[in-house]
């Protein structure tokens, strides 16, 4: 029975998404044809081995999309479902471009205080749904929505009306020149128009301090627990209410960071550079990655590899990029189907061994 | 006994009908084996009792007889001819209906309409279906009025109208799943005259129970199951409770008589005055007074829905009481959280142990910890002791023996005894003081059954203070020391469990009279 909990593990970590990629990949061969256009063209573009400035690209982009896959997963954990990531990450970005092109600290501490508003802020927004759950009983789908609306629409007044004017918009006041980071290169890739953004290792940090918190510590049975049984989890002592805010402070924290390794490693302020979108990706990234920061990391791989892969399809094929957006949605879809099925699959499995296990026990066990 | 076809007191005598044939039938789920070459005659006009515990495969069966479940080998017959059911309408159709333990009654909707839902078709929803109704309470001595809602109805007036609606429907063979699990004494009585009647007036009627009793009190023949199968048959007229029982288990049934006292004079829980009202502001529980010592059992007898669950929630700290003091073991606890009164040592079996029990879908080992969470050999400074944890939960599967492939196993996946059990070990686990114990057997074999009990009355003998709470009256006789009576919320009386019947207690759950005191 070792065996088949090994067999169920990997059935679920590696075959249920290649499933839901393979039918996703179909769907989207589907659209492709019915376009009109060529699958083959297609596959060749998108399977293209990617320069190192591709590479780059990848990764950056996986960096930001695994924070907000975590931001996700940490309320998804508690069967929170924090939609406001969008809204709380804009908000985020903002705040902190603004903090750091204030330029209160020198260099480095002032990055430190940028990263320090933004997951406040971040956590701030958030944290309004959360008490509006647990006072007045506000399904937190519905208010981190309209806050969403509420965060992006405050972002684009105050830029509005306090923002630098730049060519045809506005723009926060640029960061220090010593508050910018040099894009990495590990030695093989060529930094010359960016490297990877140093704030990504913040992906890794967040990815780390998750795993320890939620599988490790107290604090993250109490969360586990309550998105697990929520009445068991009271009953064991749980305070509930304390856990829905405390769970949103953190994705919020955590949807605060989402874009400040781009700040910092080449978009020197918030105004068109901003990269809009990733909250709501993140939504689906967390789903494939089943909350599990690896993954998480795994799907943030994915859908930063198809989003930036592409860009050259209108190009090369005239195919609109925007046909993987259909593959992010299937596979997406496809994967909640697999995973129930390998779960039920899984709880079989398991009631096979029990009932081998009662079988080979002496008498008086119930069937 | 023969086969009763004389006209009964009111019922229209028909000749005798909806005899069922079941041969060989054998149920297999993923892992279980439920039903295994099941044989079963029940001769028309009959009552006919399945006997068996709990996980016995009495459920399935009866499943398979209303056509919820299809059986993989074997066959029905009803009346002499062979039928096969894919749903519930297929049975109907032949003549079996089903009344289960948990009523399917819409509360905010009358009699009639709970009757006529889903069978319209039969005689309308306006008068025609008043007459019919009207009738068949008459006929059998229901006293049912159409017209009232039901959630003005008492439990055994709800029982009736599930009967009603089968009748309704044109069963000839009425199913009834443990009917008396939810009745007082004396509505059981009232019960049996009604299945007398419609009994004389033809009918047959499958009566599953494991009271060993009722069974013989009502029953014309016996089939007893144990582990998936018929193992035989009896006739109520010679057998005794204890040959029925022996069948029933294979051995003798456990016994939940307590040995001599172990009370002391130090009080551990008490509660003075301690109030509750809901979010409408009725009263949930009123003037609740109680007091147990190191060493007691004190047993709750009531009607479900009582505010048993409601005492236990409020000991807990699951709800704050709106008046009055709760005090454990001297500590003043009543704005206490749950977590801190854990703290103190209050283990907890819930009612519900799916509910408020167990993180299904967690392993065993992750239960272990659930409501420890604080507990220094499980957390080290906000860190879980998996190791610990494992480790410990090894020990209670041992000790308490839980059937389980390995500790990494789901909870899911365990049978309900082994759930219960492993719920048992680990709130005893930790040298609590106070025990809070709601229905701590429900739903568990007896071989488990008689294993808990032993464990409640060590750690009694230890110094261990119990709350029982408990349906099975025999199981609250045998095992308290003193037992107070709830009723809506208020206690109205307390029993010594060496001199109190179980039709005293009975009388006063439903408000029938006073304690002793």
């Amino acid at each position: 029975m070792r065996s088949t909990a090994l067999l169920r593990k990997i059935a679920q970590v590696v075959v249920a998404p290649l499933i839901a990629l393979a039918i996703a990949l179909l769907v989207t061969s589907l659209v492709v044809v019915l376009a009109g256009n060529s699958v083959s063209v297609f596959f060749d573009v998108m399977l293209t081995p990617p320069s190192q400035r591709i590479w780059v690209n990848i990764i950056n982009q996986t960096a930001m999309l695994f924070l907000a896959g975590m931001a996700a997963a940490i309320a998804f954990r508690m069967n929170l479902f924090n939609i406001g990531i969008e809204g709380q990450y804009t908000l985020a970005s903002y705040s902190g471009a603004l903090v750091a092109g204030m330029a209160l600290f020198p260099g480095t501490l002032n990055i430190l205080a940028a990263l320090v508003v933004a997951m406040a802020v971040g956590a701030a927004w958030a944290a309004i749904a959360g008490v509006l759950k647990v006072t007045r009983g506000v399904s937190e789908v519905i208010s981190t929505i309209m806050l969403n609306s509420i965060a992006i629409t405050l972002v684009g007044w105050l830029l509005n009306t306090y923002g630098d004017q730049y060519g045809q918009g506005r723009r926060t006041t640029p960061i220090p020149e010593s508050s910018q980071l040099l894009g990495l290169g590990f030695g093989f890739f060529d930094t010359s128009t960016g490297g990877v953004f140093a704030l990504a290792s913040l992906a890794v940090i967040v990815g780390v301090g998750f795993a320890l918190v939620i599988n490790r510590s107290r604090f993250g049975f109490d969360l586990r627990a309550t998105g697990g049984n929520e009445a068991a989890a009271i009953a064991s002592g749980v305070r509930v209410k304390k856990m829905i805010v405390i769970s949103m402070l953190l994705s919020g924290g955590v949807a605060g960071l989402i874009w400040m390794p781009d700040l910092f490693g080449g978009a020197d302020y918030y105004g068109t550079p901003f990269q809009s979108g990733l909250g709501f990706t993140g939504l689906a990234v967390a789903l494939l990655g089943r909350n599990r920061p690896l993954g998480v990391a795994f799907g943030a791989l994915l859908f930063a590899w198809l989003s930036v892969q592409a860009n050259p399809l209108g190009l090369k094929a005239d195919i609109s990029p925007s046909v993987v957006q259909i593959t992010q949605g299937v596979v997406v879809l496809v994967v909640v189907v697999v995973y129930e099925v390998v779960r039920r699959w899984g709880a079989a499995a398991e009631q096979r061994a029990l009932r081998s296990t009662l079988e080979t026990a002496p008498a008086g066990g119930q069937a | 006994m023969t086969t009763s076809v004389e006209s009964g007191p009111g019922g229209p005598a028909l000749a005798p009908s909806g005899g069922i044939e079941v041969r060989g039938i054998t149920k297999r789920f993923p892992g279980v084996v439920a039903n295994s070459d099941v044989n079963l005659t029940i001769r028309p006009g009959t009552v006919h009792a399945l006997i068996g515990e709990n996980g016995a495969g009495k459920s399935t069966l009866m499943k398979i007889l209303y056509g919820v479940q299809k059986p993989d080998e074997g066959t029905i017959a009803v009346d002499g001819r062979e039928v096969h059911f894919s749903s519930p309408t297929d049975a109907i159709k032949v003549g079996i209906g089903m009344v289960f333990q948990h009523f399917m009654l819409a509360d905010n909707l009358t009699v009639l309409e709970n009757v006529v839902l889903g069978a319209e078709h039969l005689y309308g929803i306006g008068g025609n279906a008043r007459v019919q109704i009207k009738a068949i309470s008459a006929d059998y001595g229901f006293g049912l009025d159409p017209d009232v809602l039901v959630e003005e109805l008492g439990v055994g007036q709800r029982q009736r109208v599930e009967i009603l609606k089968v009748l309704y429907r044109g069963a000839r063979t009425i199913v009834l799943d443990e009917p008396t699990a939810v009745l007082v004494p004396q509505e059981v009585d009232a019960l049996f005259a009604n299945l007398r009647e419609l009994r004389a007036s033809g009918h047959t009627i499958l009566f599953i129970s494991h009271k060993l009793d009722e069974v013989l009190a009502i029953a014309d023949d016996i089939t007893v199951m144990r582990r998936g199968k018929t193992v035989g048959e009896a006739d109520p007229a010679t057998a005794t409770k204890h040959q029925l029982a022996e069948l029933m288990v294979g051995s003798e049934l456990p016994d939940p008589e307590t040995e001599e006292s172990t009370v002391t004079t130090t009080p551990m829980l008490t509660m003075r005055d301690v109030g509750l009202t809901d979010a409408a502001g009725r009263d949930l529980l009123t003037g609740i007074d109680l007091t147990i010592h190191r060493g007691e059992v004190l047993g709750i007898a009531g009607v479900e829905g009582n505010g048993q669950a409601e005492l236990v929630e409020t000991i807990m700290g699951m709800r704050r009481p709106t008046g009055g003091m709760i005090d454990v073991g001297g500590a003043n606890v009543t704005r206490w959280t749950t977590r801190r009164r854990r703290k103190l040592g209050i283990g907890f079996i819930p009612e519900d142990r799916h509910r408020h029990g167990l993180l299904l879908d967690a392993p065993l080992w992750e239960n272990r910890i659930l409501g420890h969470q604080t507990s220094r050999q499980l957390n080290w400074r906000g860190v879980i002791r998996r190791r610990a944890a494992k480790k410990d939960t090894r020990r209670i599967v041992e000790q308490y023996d839980v059937r389980t492939p390995t500790i990494n196993t789901h909870a899911r996946a365990l049978s309900g005894g082994n759930q219960q059990k492993l719920i048992v070990g680990r709130e005893m686990s930790g040298d609590p003081v106070l025990l809070i114990a709601a229905h701590p057997t429900r739903g568990v074999d007896v071989g488990a059954q008689g294993a808990i009990w032993n464990h409640i009355k060590t750690a009694r003998r230890e110094g261990l203070a119990v709350l029982l709470i408990s349906a099975d009256l025999d199981e609250l006789i045998g095992l308290s020391d003193r037992i107070q009576v709830i009723l809506r919320g208020e206690m109205v009386g307390e029993f010594d469990p060496d001199r109190v019947t179980p039709q005293e207690l009975g009388a006063a759950m439903t408000g029938g009279k006073g304690g002793e005191q």
